[in-house]
């Protein structure tokens, strides 16, 4: 009997250990692939200049990396408030009928493949954004509007979850005190659930920074540094998955280079995401 | 496919470098590209089997129909930003250009550019269908494709002149036009042969002539 106990926990533990395999895999296969450009080139002169042109032996990211930020940053103006208060209503304020309704309808959001938000973004934001704003349409507004939107059901359901699991003792002592509903949520359970919110906000980051192919078709793709939210911008998931198909030698190396790049960005997200949420 | 149902044919798409990395590498016997082979890749031997012209497209509405190559350069380098240096309304050229590494974009730097580099400003794409939708959307844009796609969502534009159509690519009086080549590591034999034979045969050409590329036969 305990053999068998044995052999199934050595199993299980096995196959743990293939996913976090192939995820060193990744990382070795990335590094192996990259590195060395960036050392031929220069640190400095990778991530320092913004004169991409592979193929003619130059190879700067700062315009990616400064839009990759920037495009982020536009979908968390657009997305964290929306995420927010749609998580404090569904977990506060509407009876629990409504909720049952609204919560899976919002998860079903993260189900939509990113080509069909690139799609409708390209069918009726840009042309939206061409006709009333001006610019060629394709720009880093359109991709923050659509990441903003992408980024949601992250945002709302971790919020959810850590404003549901502040306990209902700190509402009723509030409330006994005479607070009206909205100054117990704004003073008391907001600061309460505040670090699963940030962790929410840091995973929606992740996940806008990540995003490639709702970008590629809405960003324009452009390769300057962007002066107006209005200029087309390229980030660096949508250069690897522009060139990747035609790369060949140092440009390959240097695609691989930028996913180096992005490898780093996220990982510091998510372990910042971790240690937040761990000092809980 | 009728006369020859024992040979297999994989088709795999991910542009011209996938065929000619395939090639190279002994992945598959043919590979097919768009652009020319650069530096270690010209150990290949190459077949070109058609000719396509770049076409340099306008929104239907735009009143321009014919632009001379030096007004492309100037325009795709960033020298030139409006329409108004064309005769038109004043208004901002939205340039859209197709990512590096394209066979179309290399070709079209080749025969256009002369060393100059195109503006990071301009918009990029990367494929020919989301350059014509983007034009075919937008009334200030211009952008190049190649010749066979072009549709009545988009008017292609005389380069000094000279139309792109099927004659003017054929006898080279368009400048714009570039070489599609199949690769091989070594001279083709067996089935590989019979394809390329096939290709450059006069049912090939007439495959490659329907699908809007000029033959080279």
């Amino acid at each position: 009997m305990m053999q068998r106990e044995k052999f199934i926990e050595r199993g299980l533990l096995l196959l743990a250990l293939s996913s976090i395999g192939s995820l060193a895999l990744i990382t070795i296969f990335i590094f192996i692939e990259g590195f060395p450009l960036i050392l031929s080139t220069g640190l400095k002169n990778f991530i320092l200049s913004s004169h991409w042109a592979p193929t003619k032996g130059h190879f700067g990211i700062l315009a990616m990396i400064i839009s990759s930020v920037l495009v982020t940053l536009g979908a968390m103006v657009i997305g964290v408030p929306l995420g927010l208060s749609c998580a404090i209503v569904l977990a506060e304020f509407s009876p629990k009928r409504l909720k049952m309704v609204l919560k899976p309808t919002l998860e079903l959001l993260a189900g939509i493949p990113s080509v069909v938000y690139g799609f409708l973004g390209v069918i009726w934001l840009v042309p939206l954004i061409r006709n009333y704003l001006g610019g060629p349409g394709l720009s880093l507004l359109a991709a923050s509007i659509i990441l903003g939107i992408m980024i949601l059901p992250t945002v709302i359901s971790i919020s959810i979850d850590a404003l549901t699991a502040v306990p209902d003792l700190y509402r009723d002592g509030s409330l006994a005190l005479g607070a009206t509903r909205w100054q117990t949520v704004s003073r008391v359970v907001l600061p309460a659930a505040s670090s699963g919110i940030i962790t929410a906000i840091i995973l929606g980051m992740g996940r806008a920074i990540g995003e490639t192919m709702a970008v590629i078709m809405v960003a324009g793709n452009a390769l300057q540094i962007p002066t107006s939210v209005l200029d087309p911008v390229r980030t660096l998931t949508s250069n690897i998955a522009l060139e990747l198909g035609y790369a060949a030698g140092r440009h390959r190396e240097a695609l691989f280079a930028t996913g180096i790049v992005l490898f780093v960005i996220i990982m510091i997200l998510n372990l910042s995401a971790t240690l937040i949420t761990r000092r809980r | 496919m009728h006369r020859h149902p024992q040979a297999r044919v994989d088709v795999q798409g991910g542009g011209s470098s996938a065929g000619i990395y395939a090639a190279t590498h002994g992945a598959a016997d043919l590979g097919a590209s768009s652009r020319e082979l650069l530096g270690e890749e010209k150990k290949l031997i190459e077949i070109p089997i058609a000719n396509d012209g770049i076409a340099v497209i306008v929104h239907p509405s735009n009143p321009l129909s014919t632009i001379s190559l030096m007004e492309i350069r100037k325009i795709f380098s960033g020298a030139v930003k409006n329409w108004s240096a064309l005769g038109l309304p004043p208004h901002d050229i939205d340039l859209i250009t197709r990512e590096e590494g394209s066979g179309t974009r290399e070709a079209f730097e080749h025969l256009v550019m002369s060393k100059q580099e195109i503006t990071p400003a301009a918009l990029v794409q990367d494929s020919n269908g989301s350059v014509r939708e983007i034009v075919a959307g937008d009334r200030h844009s211009l952008g190049y494709i190649s010749a066979g796609l072009v549709d009545h969502r988009v008017k292609a534009l005389a380069i000094d002149g000279v139309f792109p159509t099927r004659e003017n690519i054929k006898n080279h009086t368009y400048k714009l036009v570039r070489r599609f080549l199949l690769v091989a590591r070594a001279e083709p034999a067996g089935a590989c042969k019979a394809f390329v034979d096939f290709v450059l045969g006069p049912n090939g050409q007439k495959i490659l002539e329907s699908e809007g590329l000029v033959g080279v036969k």
